[in-house]
C-alpha cells in the first residue's frame, strides 16, 4: 500500500486519523506514567518483611493511617507548603514587574537579549547552582562579607537559605510564562483603555491582569510543583531542615520502606492534584 | 498604553536589578573556578588556573558530559514525536476527553520529581521486571519532555490556524502531503524551540534520574553530584559549569530568532 493510497483512505475518516495521531502518545503516557502512579499508590497499602526488607504483598492501612495521624508529618507537610507557598509569592513578585518590562517597555533588540539573559542560567547546572548559594550563604560567604559591615549575620543554612535558594532556581520558569501572557496582550487593547480615559494603574489591573492569570498561575504550578518535591536543596542549603521529598528519599533509601515512601508521596501527590483541579479551568495548563 | 517616563525607569532598574541578582551566584561560580580556595571563601585569598587545567583532562566529565548528550537527544526525539502527535490531535480534532489528556502529558511535569522517580524505580523493577539501565532513564526522561513540545507544538498550531490546511487540501493534496507541505513548515520553528526545551530539561534533571539510570550509567548531573563535595574536584565542577553556561548561550540565541522571525510571520 503507498502513502497515497492510504492518505485516500484515511481522508475522509477524521475519527481514525484522531485514534492514529492520539495512540501512541496516550499509550506510553498511560502505559508507563499512569501505570506507575497506579502501582505506586496500591504499593503504600503494602508492607515491608521486617527481617529481609523485602516488600510483601500484605494489604495493610497502617502507612497511610500512620502518616495522616503522626505529628511529624504533620509538621513536615505544613513547612513545605509554607516553604512552596513562600517561593512561589516571591517568585511571581519578582516576575510580574521584569516580564512586564521585557514584553511591553523594551525594544525588540534589547527584548530578544533580555529572554536569552534570563534562560541562560536555567543550563548552567541545577546542582552548580545550589552549590553557589551554599557558598553565599556560608559563614565565611559573600553574603556575611556584605553585611557584617551592618551588624549584620548571614541567614546561613536553615529555611531561610531553602526559600531564597528555591526563588532562585525557579525564578526563570516563572518569567517566562509571565512574559509570554504579557507579549500575548495586544497594544491596541492598551491604546483602547487609555483613549476611554484609564489611567496606566486602572489599565493595568482591570485589563492587562485578567488576561495574564493563566500566565502568572501556569509560573506558580512550575515554582510551586517545584518546591513541593525537592529534597536535593533541602540537603545541601537546608541545614537539619526537613522536606516532604526529605521523608520520602530516607524512606526509599536508608530505611529501604518503600510502601511508606509511596504513602507520604501521596501527600504532594494530593496536593497538586488539588492545586490542579482549581486551576484547571483558567487554562492554565496550556500556558505552561 | 501611556507608560510614564518613572514608571519605565523603576521598572527598568528592576529589571537591572533582578539581572544582576541572577547572575550574582554564577559570578560565583566562574570566580570559584578561577580561586586558590576550594571552599569558596570570599574574598577569594588569590587566583589560578589549576581547576581549569584538570578539568580539561577530567575523563569522568567528559564520559558524563557524552552520556548526558546522549540520553538527552533520544529522550527529546521521542518527546517531538509524541508532543507533535498529541498536539495536532488535541489542535485540530473535537473528542471527549480532550481535558484530561492534557492533563495527562501535563502531569509528569506537575508532579514533584520524586514522585515521579520511585513510581518509575517501581514500575521498571518490580512490574516490568527490567534492570534500570540507559533505556529506562531515556524512557523517563522522554515522560517528562513530551509537555515542553506538546506546549509549543499546540500555540503554535492554534495561532495559524486550519484554512491553509483546508486549502490544500482542496487542491487536491493528501493528508501527508499537506503535513509535510504546508504543517510542518509552520510548525518548524516551535518544535525547535520546544526540543531544545525538553533537551534542557534532560540534560540537567537529577531527581528522577538518580532513581531510574541504572548502575554504571553517571549523567553529567550525577558526576557533578558525586564529585561536589570532594575537596578536590569542587572547583572543577565550577569549571565545567561556566563552559555549559557559556556554550548555552548559543542555541538559546538561534532557537530565539527563529521563534521570534515565525511568530511574526505567523501573526501577520
Amino acid at each position: 500500500m503507498t502513502t497515497r493510497s492510504v492518505s485516500a483512505f484515511l481522508a475522509p475518516r477524521r475519527r481514525l486519523q484522531l485514534a492514529g495521531l492520539l495512540t501512541p502518545p496516550v499509550l506510553w503516557l498511560g502505559l508507563v506514567y499512569v501505570v506507575a502512579l497506579a502501582a505506586l499508590l496500591v504499593t503504600a497499602f503494602w508492607t515491608v518483611d521486617e527481617l529481609t526488607g523485602q516488600v510483601q504483598i500484605e494489604w495493610t492501612t497502617d502507612n497511610v493511617v500512620e502518616v495522616l495521624t503522626e505529628a511529624l508529618y504533620r509538621t513536615v507537610t505544613l513547612r513545605t507548603l509554607g516553604i512552596a507557598v513562600l517561593v512561589t509569592v516571591l517568585d511571581i513578585i519578582v516576575a510580574v514587574p521584569v516580564a512586564f518590562f521585557m514584553a511591553k517597555i523594551a525594544r525588540p533588540r534589547m527584548r530578544h537579549l533580555l529572554v536569552i539573559a534570563v534562560l541562560a542560567p536555567l543550563w548552567a547546572s541545577y546542582l552548580v547552582k545550589v552549590y553557589a548559594w551554599r557558598a553565599l550563604l556560608s559563614s565565611e560567604g559573600l553574603i556575611e562579607w556584605a553585611v557584617s559591615p551592618f551588624g549584620l549575620d548571614t541567614p546561613g543554612y536553615g529555611i531561610v537559605g531553602v526559600v531564597l535558594t528555591l526563588s532562585y532556581l525557579w525564578l526563570p520558569y516563572v518569567i517566562m510564562p509571565i512574559y509570554a501572557g504579557f507579549d500575548r496582550v495586544p497594544d491596541r487593547l492598551l491604546e483602547a483603555s487609555a483613549d476611554l480615559g484609564a489611567k496606566g494603574w486602572t489599565t493595568l489591573i482591570a485589563v492587562v491582569m485578567p488576561m495574564i492569570r493563566p500566565a502568572i498561575i501556569a509560573g506558580s504550578i512550575f515554582a510551586f510543583s517545584l518546591s513541593l518535591g525537592d529534597y536535593i536543596t533541602t540537603g545541601i542549603v537546608g541545614g537539619t531542615t526537613q522536606m516532604l521529598g526529605n521523608l520520602v528519599y530516607a524512606n526509599v533509601g536508608a530505611a529501604n520502606n518503600l510502601p511508606l515512601a509511596a504513602a507520604i508521596s501521596l501527600i504532594p501527590i494530593g496536593i497538586i492534584l488539588l492545586y490542579l483541579a482549581a486551576v484547571r479551568r483558567t487554562g492554565a495548563l496550556r500556558s505552561l | 498604553m501611556q507608560i510614564g517616563r518613572v514608571a519605565r525607569y523603576v521598572l527598568g532598574t528592576i529589571t537591572l536589578v533582578v539581572l544582576g541578582l541572577i547572575y550574582l551566584p554564577l559570578g560565583v561560580v566562574f570566580l570559584n573556578s578561577i580561586s586558590t580556595s576550594e571552599t569558596l571563601s570570599w574574598p577569594p585569598p588569590g587566583f589560578t588556573l589549576e581547576w581549569w587545567g584538570k578539568a580539561l583532562h577530567s575523563e569522568g566529565a567528559f564520559e558524563a558530559l557524552g552520556m548526558s548528550v546522549m540520553v538527552a537527544v533520544a529522550a527529546s526525539t521521542i518527546a517531538l514525536v509524541l508532543g507533535t502527535l498529541a498536539a495536532m490531535a488535541l489542535s485540530r480534532y473535537r473528542f471527549f476527553g480532550k481535558e484530561s489528556v492534557n492533563l495527562l502529558i501535563v502531569l509528569p511535569i506537575a508532579l514533584p520529581g520524586i514522585v515521579t522517580g520511585i513510581a518509575l524505580n517501581n514500575a521498571f523493577r518490580t512490574l516490568m521486571g527490567v534492570q534500570l539501565g540507559v533505556w529506562t532513564l531515556i524512557v523517563a526522561h522522554a515522560t517528562f519532555c513530551i509537555v515542553t513540545v506538546y506546549n509549543n507544538a499546540f500555540a503554535r498550531l492554534n495561532a495559524s490556524g486550519t484554512r491553509l490546511e483546508e486549502a490544500s487540501q482542496d487542491l487536491g493534496a493528501g493528508l501527508f502531503t499537506t503535513f509535510r507541505l504546508v504543517t510542518f513548515p509552520h510548525l518548524k520553528s516551535a518544535l525547535l524551540a520546544g526540543g531544545l526545551l525538553a533537551f534542557a530539561l534532560s540534560f540537567d534533571e537529577i531527581i528522577v534520574t538518580t532513581f531510574t539510570a541504572g548502575p554504571g550509567v553517571t549523567t553529567l548531573p550525577l558526576w557533578i553530584l558525586q564529585n561536589m563535595f570532594r575537596p578536590n574536584q569542587a572547583p572543577v565542577v565550577a569549571v565545567i559549569a561556566v563552559i555549559l553556561a557559556v556554550l548555552s548561550v548559543v542555541p538559546l540565541a538561534i532557537a530565539q530568532r527563529l521563534t521570534a522571525k515565525d511568530a511574526e510571520a505567523v501573526s501577520r
